[in-house]
């Protein structure tokens, strides 16, 4: 039965990044709960994909990844996030695909074993919505960029959101392909949270 | 003097020539260093665009270069060349202007069939589409395989066909390179002495 859980979840979401939004005298207790520190589960998915002339393109997701954030139930932006991927668990269509993204030509896996994002900033944007800015850091190069958080679930023990974001990879030194293929990655994750 | 006369080529034969060697050789060596060397994955993967373009490029001039060979008439062979000789000369022109319209047809279709589905983006400009063949690896392959192997085969030919004009050239001294690098050129002075000579009824004993 899908369609009254999407319901009630639809009924709950505002209220949810209300609470997280107003202070917290104005709080109801069962809501104050969306605040507090979560990790990132493994079950989360973080997928991206790189168009390319003519239609279609790459696709692929990390297997693994880590991080953790703390949503500040007094202040949203006073929340923060940390994550990290490892391009060595890239997945795509093909090995090929994969084998080159982890080269030298992308990710220069061997050399720069991870990908941080580090958040400087969180600015609440809709009753469910959020924009994230931090320090993102691959191949050696750290540069500001900004994600597009959505909340899609939540609970007692858990929440999760969507994120989105567009990278561009040149700055990066990953500007291998373009124009064939685009120079901006759009990355598209469902970020599931533990309660820690 | 753009079009071949009886005794020479014009200039639309000998630069089609030259820009199809060139762009053969300069295939055949990209061709080599990214499919059979360890080189930075980036720069590979940037010298098989480069190849895709100049070889969609080499494809349109053997194109050109099979219709012109069709249309236009060819020149005379060379005074003094043996009828074997003229014989073999043109069949190997004749499979040469073949494979330098295969080999890249079928290069075409490696691109075409590959499950990597890579856009053939013609220096950057346009986009050639792919060939409809199915994209599966063993489709791939099939393809890898006919285009190096067509690709070897003309090498080999050039080889033998270069060789062939440098012994022309510095052994036999007559003018079959000359008039691939010259448009129109007239019988030499030494030709025309052969060619008087070829046409007298009988040389009867007039050694030095
Ligand atoms: C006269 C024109 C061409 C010549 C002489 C040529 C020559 C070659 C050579 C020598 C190789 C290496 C083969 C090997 O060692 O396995 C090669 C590979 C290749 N060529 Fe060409 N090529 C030509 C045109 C083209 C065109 C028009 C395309 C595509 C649009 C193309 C696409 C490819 C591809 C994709 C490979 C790699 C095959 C593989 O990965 O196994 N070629 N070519």
């Amino acid at each position: 039965m899908i369609a009254p859980r999407t319901l009630s979840l639809k009924a709950a979401l505002p209220l949810v990044l209300l609470a997280v939004a107003l202070p917290a005298d104005a709080k109801t207790p069962s809501l104050a709960d969306a605040a507090g520190s979560y990790s990132i589960a493994s079950s989360s998915r973080i997928q991206f994909n790189v168009g390319q002339t003519g239609g279609g393109g790459i696709a692929g997701n990390f297997a693994k990844f880590s991080g953790k954030f703390r949503i500040d139930g007094g202040n949203v932006s006073r929340s923060s996030v940390e994550f990290t991927l490892y391009p060595e668990s890239v997945r795509a269509r093909e090995r090929r695909i994969e084998d080159f993204l982890r080269s030298s030509a992308v990710f220069d896996a061997a050399n720069y074993q991870t990908v941080t994002f580090r958040s400087t900033s969180v600015t609440q944007t809709g009753p469910d919505r959020a924009t994230v800015e931090g320090a993102l850091t691959a191949r050696g190069k750290t540069r500001k960029e900004r994600f597009a958080v959505t909340l899609t679930d939540w609970n007692k023990g858990s929440i999760s959101f969507t994120i989105r974001g567009s990278i561009r990879r040149a700055p990066y030194g990953m500007d291998v392909g373009t124009p064939i293929y685009s120079n901006v990655v759009e990355f598209d994750m469902d970020i599931k949270g533990m309660r820690r | 003097m753009l079009r071949n006369s009886d005794h020479g080529f014009g200039t639309v034969t000998i630069v089609l020539h030259w820009t199809i060697a060139l762009l053969i050789l300069g295939l055949m060596l990209i061709g080599f260093v990214m499919r059979r060397t360890e080189i930075d994955p980036a720069l590979q993967f940037s010298l098989y665009q480069w190849h895709k373009s100049f070889g969609f490029t080499a494809l349109g001039a053997a194109l050109v270069r099979a219709i012109w060979w069709l249309v236009e008439r060819s020149p005379r062979p060379v005074p003094g060349l043996r009828p074997l000789e003229h014989v073999a000369a043109r069949e190997t022109h004749r499979i040469l202007i073949t494979l330098g319209f295969l080999t890249p047809l079928a290069g075409w279709a490696v691109a075409s069939a590959s499950t990597l589905n890579i856009p053939s983006f013609y220096f950057n400009i346009i986009v050639i589409p792919h060939l409809s063949l199915p994209q599966s690896d063993s489709s791939e392959a099939f393809w890898a395989f006919t285009h190096a192997l067509l690709a070897y085969a003309m090498l080999a030919l050039v080889v033998i066909h270069a060789a062939a004009a440098l012994y022309h050239q510095f052994i036999r001294g007559d003018a079959v390179l000359m008039r691939m690098l010259r448009a129109g050129s007239r019988p030499s002075h030494a030709e025309a002495a052969d060619l008087r000579e070829a046409m007298k009824p009988l040389p009867g004993g007039n050694d030095p």
